[in-house]
């Protein structure tokens, strides 16, 4: 089948104006991606006609709402190829299924000395919450550490993982580098200590194809916006007999079996972890953004994000004075680099006087700022509706810095 | 630093002086090169205390208050690791330091930057540490005391 890039973009309204009289190209995707009309159409439809809340109504607004909230759901479940659909919960992002799965299941199984994994390309997302719980119970946190390419260093994770390992939190594929991480293999070891495994899927999921049976973690978590979804909306799947054994996160409406002043008895899964009123427009939403992806098929993406790549990361090899940061052999889709001593600020702000939407800073990864002895890094990163001449753009883009800032 | 009678009037000249540029680029160009213009700080100065932290890039200054006459002038000196800030520092250097307190604190550098098409600089606030920048003259400007300095506070 052809890939036809140009009949994508059409479904994407964002991507056709100008910024600054030029056409935006749009290359800051690891933060967020644009959104396809059927999910604009899904949301608008959603509060214009069934808006109404869910699980409670006998009404037939709150039935239609409930049926399409919990058809979204599904939806998920079978993207991830979850086994349930009580192991697909609803949160408001990536960041806040770890800091659920930290608080929720770290309170009842983390005991002083034990420890939890990291690796040293984590997000923020994906060190504080496990800082956070660590400090509380007494257990400790340690670091996979990575190779100058942005590689996890070969032999590390083997050699600090053992008896103590009661968690590895890991990414699937790194935020500030693009590194794609053997997390099937990572998690068979983690498993074989007794190890429970969380696998941060913010980047990978829109990326490459999602099987948690097959990966076999107990967590994998991802975020709704850059998956072509709305804002305010995520997942946390769990294994059922682990969230099972967890306690509830929050306590409030729709989480609970029967409250008296007593003793309150909880709901089963999902719901158990979902208290109070969700995003029910956002999780509607994420399912058409689900419907979206499985009718142009992830791997199709996937393959001509990989050819983009590719094509992009010869084009900023040939600019004199720029270091591609992040050279792993498996990566997918992130740009991260820095150009001789200028501060990516700079080129950020002249890019954008071009047109073209790249992202400057840490990252939210300052470690790995660290590791490479580098402030910052200007990334560019892709999605299905980017092009070749969108790349070509950005090489001209950075020729353009260096001559404004010679 | 204070040859022109006013920050207004410093202002004014800066808008009239961008007119003339039909090219952002030339903007950017003219900018930068105010930058690099800056009198040095001393290495030393660039510390914790001085620095104005943002998340996109970092800005170190030293700020005094002194009395002249019956007034309270602000002097100051910045710098920033990156070469867009930097100008826009010496922007306000211009516009800004050597002036009375009451003045700084009756100038809008928002609007200036507006004018000058940067507004997306300070309005993107504390993510450049140019904004904490203005705050912290600003706070200094309207202390009551001759002689303060600026501290840290105010960080985002």
């Amino acid at each position: 089948m052809q890939y036809d890039v140009e009949e994508l973009r059409a479904r994407f309204p964002a991507l056709h104006q100008l910024v600054h009289n030029r056409p935006l190209v749009y290359l800051d995707n690891a933060a967020t991606t644009q959104k396809p009309q059927i999910v604009l159409d899904t949301l608008v439809r959603y509060y214009t006609e069934d808006n109404s809340n869910i699980h409670r109504g006998v009404h037939t607004l709150s039935e239609r709402a409930t049926a399409g909230y919990e058809a979204a759901r599904v939806k998920v479940q079978r993207f991830l190829n979850a086994a349930d659909n009580g192991e697909i919960i609803f949160t408001r992002n990536a960041t806040e299924s770890i800091n659920l799965v930290a608080a929720a299941w770290g309170r009842t199984f983390l005991q002083a000395g034990d420890e939890v994994l990291i690796t040293a390309m984590e997000h923020h997302a994906n060190i504080v919450p496990w800082q956070m719980i660590c400090e509380e119970r007494g257990s400790v946190l340690r670091v996979i550490p990575i190779t100058d390419e942005g590689e996890l260093e070969p032999g590390a994770y083997e050699k600090l993982l053992g008896p103590r390992t009661k968690m590895v939190a890991i990414t699937q594929m790194s935020n500030a580098l693009g590194t794609v991480n053997p997390v099937r293999e990572m998690t068979a070891a983690a498993h074989a200590v007794g190890a429970r495994v969380l696998i941060d899927g913010a980047q990978a999921a829109y990326h490459l194809r999602t099987d948690v049976q097959a990966l076999d973690c107990d967590f994998f978590v991802f975020s709704g916006h850059k998956l072509y979804g709305p804002t305010g909306i995520g997942i946390l799947y769990g294994k059922r007999e682990v969230l099972e054994a967890m306690r509830p996160y929050q306590g409030g409406g729709d989480m609970i079996d029967r409250v008296t002043f007593e003793k309150t008895t909880y709901n089963g899964l999902p719901y158990k972890f979902e208290a109070g009123t969700p995003h029910i427009a956002g999780a509607i939403g994420l399912g058409a953004a689900v419907d979206f992806i499985e009718s142009v098929g992830i791997e199709h993406m996937a393959a001509h994000e990989q050819s983009l790549l590719q094509y992009g990361t010869e084009l900023l090899e040939e600019i004199p004075g720029l270091r591609i940061i992040g050279k792993a052999r498996h990566k997918a889709s992130i740009l991260s680099f820095v150009l001789n001593d200028i501060h990516p600020s700079d080129i950020g702000a002249i890019l954008d006087q071009e047109g073209i939407a790249i992202r400057t800073g840490h990252h939210c990864a300052q470690p790995v700022m660290d590791r490479y002895g580098v402030p910052a890094t200007a990334r560019a990163s892709l999605a299905c509706y980017n092009t070749r001449e969108e790349l070509e753009a950005l090489a001209r883009g950075i020729h353009k810095v260096r001559k404004v800032m010679a | 630093m204070a040859e022109l009678a006013s920050a207004r009037e410093a202002a004014d000249e800066l808008v009239e002086t961008f007119e003339l540029f039909d090219e952002w680029e030339d903007r950017y160009r003219f900018i930068i090169d105010l930058g690099r213009k800056l009198p040095p700080m001393e290495e030393g100065d660039k510390n914790e205390t001085t620095r104005v932290r943002g998340c996109q890039s970092n800005v170190w200054m030293v700020a005094h208050a002194r009395s002249e006459g019956n007034q309270r002038v602000i002097d100051f000196l910045a710098d920033s690791d990156a070469a867009i800030v930097k100008g826009l520092i010496a922007i306000l250097r211009r516009v800004y330091s050597g002036r009375p307190a009451d003045e700084i604190l009756a100038f809008d550098a928002e609007g200036l930057f507006e004018r000058l098409d940067f507004g997306q600089h300070l309005t993107m606030g504390r993510r450049n540490g140019l904004f904490g920048m203005v705050q912290r003259i600003k706070a200094l400007a309207g202390a009551s005391t001759v002689g303060a300095s600026a501290a840290a506070g105010g960080e985002g």
